[in-house]
């Protein structure tokens, strides 16, 4: 898919100097290969009181996948769901900052978040089909948002979703069984292709592979490498290995705040805070 | 005695405790259930379910009563169902959380527990003298729809609630409104649950006698309800008139008569839970 805002996202490439402060100390500048999907400006985020990320300013590129790992409770998935504002469901739940796609800030007045969720795809950590059959679970979103004009137009997304989340041989003939007897690798492939069935330009993906068996989490894997050159993919994980195996980024979190952020390759190898290095080697976390 | 004796002593004593007190309740039932056929099984025939009442109990039937209960629990399901879906939906999706959803709520749950001759008050009342709707089958099932609203709305909020939350997630991360986020997914699987509450609720309606007596629904009906705001009867009404009458042979209508109810009562369980069957599958 190509970038329709190239132009912008240049600009706010080159405006992200604050980033500097945060995590390229001593290495080179972490987004100079790939122009920035999502700009995320001192963002904070609060539940009623606490306060759960802190100041995070970090510029996501476009077309790779950025991983977000750090210890339990740290704020890298309440981070992830300030990407697609699925925290707004939360009573309580406040955001101060600011988060752009493309340039358009998506906390902005006159954001529509129905809209916004349909561009900024999600997968979960526990996989949640509904309780329909597969091709119902794929199609819901095609459904609701109007976009397929015929039967035949449906089915045809429907397979090519199923495709690109590499289900479809497994499903192709039991399209109209229920999703709920997939094995759980199936049904969380299935809920990656539910969520690519509506176009969408970023991809969130929130441990998804946590709940999953070692040739199931490699699949996925597989898929998340596959999925980057259509896709712009945040992925959390609590797997080092994961995440230095699928991820051209990581940013590493503790206590709601970003500690460093930089090339994977140079996380995992050269990291130039302590607290990083202590938690990729498995001294904490 | 060691502690694991006494352990093992206790998990017995419980389950024949609990062993008793199940059987308690089904003796006394079928104790009930056995004198009531006995009495009333040789009256139940196609004349006694056709025939409006008499004064000679050999003539008498239930035609009167079984039509009126059927009109006031249908209309009652009617206006009880969507109104406190409506109501249940709103205070667990929409509603926000704080000081008056807490005081609504705790009135809802007080309301389940107000005695039905309150209700039958509040239908004399309200219905049948500042609405001026008479001593009508509409004031009856608006009567009865007060009457399990509470209940209606409880159970259906329950449902509501047990919906998991990561199913929400998953559709509005797809974006889906919270709309369709309801009607498409949250419903459907709340369907069967809620639909147990409605059975419960119109379970209770359809016994009640002491709100409709209130709102002056007739103890002698000669004829079937032709329309809402006819005069009527209801199968408890006609059960507890004949109950009170000295002759023996009223007695055996008595008995048919709650026979009739609860037969009519098992159609009504048994299509709930064949629709929530079809539901769930």
């Amino acid at each position: 898919m190509t970038n329709p805002n190239e132009g912008t996202t240049v600009t706010s490439k080159t405006a992200i100097p604050s980033l500097a402060d945060v995590a390229q100390q001593g290495t080179e500048r972490g987004s100079a290969d790939a122009p920035t999907k999502v700009d995320v400006t001192e963002l904070s985020f609060f539940y009623g009181q606490k306060q759960a990320l802190e100041q995070v300013t970090i510029a996501i590129p476009v077309n790779q996948v950025t991983a977000l790992i750090g210890p339990s409770g740290c704020g890298k998935s309440t981070f992830l769901r300030t990407l697609n504002r699925m925290n707004d469901i939360i009573p309580g739940a406040r955001v101060e900052g600011k988060v752009s796609i493309d340039g358009d800030d998506i906390y902005g007045f006159g954001t529509d978040v129905v809209e916004l969720r349909r561009r900024v795809g999600m997968v979960f950590q526990k996989s949640n089909p509904f309780p329909k059959s597969i091709y119902d679970n794929v199609a819901y979103g095609l459904r609701i948002n109007g976009m397929a004009e015929s039967h035949s137009e449906l089915d045809d997304r429907v397979e090519s979703s199923l495709k690109a989340a590499a289900l479809w041989e497994e499903v192709s003939d039991r399209l109209r069984e229920s999703a709920l007897a997939l094995s759980g690798g199936q049904q969380q492939r299935l809920c990656i292709a539910r969520a690519l069935a509506v176009q969408p330009e970023v991809l969130l993906m929130d441990e998804p592979a946590s709940a999953l068996d070692p040739i199931a989490t490699q699949r996925i894997e597989e898929l998340v490498y596959q999925l980057k050159s259509e896709y712009t993919i945040v992925i959390v994980t609590h797997n080092m290995q994961q995440a230095a195996r699928v991820s051209d980024r990581t940013a590493v979190f503790w206590l709601g705040k970003l500690v460093e952020y930089g090339r994977t390759s140079q996380i995992f190898t050269a990291p130039t805070e302590k607290l990083t290095e202590d938690y990729v080697t498995g001294r904490f976390g | 005695m060691t502690r694991r004796l006494r352990n093992q002593l206790l998990d017995h004593l419980l389950h024949g405790a609990g062993l008793g007190a199940t059987l308690l309740g089904l003796v006394v039932l079928g104790a009930l259930l056995f004198d009531i056929f006995s009495d009333g099984l040789g009256r139940i025939s196609w004349e006694f379910l056709t025939s409006f009442p008499s004064r000679r109990a050999e003539n008498a039937g239930v035609y009167a009563a079984l039509a009126g209960t059927v009109w006031v629990i249908s209309l009652t399901a009617l206006f009880a169902v969507p109104i406190g879906i409506g109501a249940a939906i709103y205070l667990e999706e929409y509603g926000k959380r704080g000081g008056w959803s807490r005081v609504i709520e705790i009135n809802i749950a007080n309301l389940a527990g107000v005695p039905s001759v309150i209700y039958g008050l509040l239908g004399l009342g309200l219905l049948v003298r500042t609405l001026a709707l008479g001593r009508s089958v509409i004031a009856g099932a608006a009567t009865l729809a007060l009457l399990v609203l509470p209940v209606v709305i409880l159970s259906s909020r329950e449902a509501l609630r047990a919906v998991s939350p990561s199913l929400r997630e998953a559709s509005y991360a797809l974006g889906a409104t919270k709309w369709q986020t309801i009607w498409y997914q949250v419903l459907p699987v709340a369907l069967p649950g809620m639909l147990t509450g409605m059975i419960l609720a119109l379970s209770r309606a359809i016994g009640e006698t002491a709100p409709l007596i209130t709102i002056g629904a007739l103890t002698y009906v000669p004829f079937a309800p032709d329309g809402l705001w006819s005069p009527f009867t209801v199968l408890p009404i006609q059960v507890f008139n004949w109950v009170s009458r000295p002759q023996e042979a009223f007695l055996e209508n008595a008995a048919a008569g709650i026979i009739v109810l609860l037969a009519l009562l098992l159609v009504m369980n048994g299509t709930a839970a064949w629709l929530r069957d079809r539901f769930q599958q």
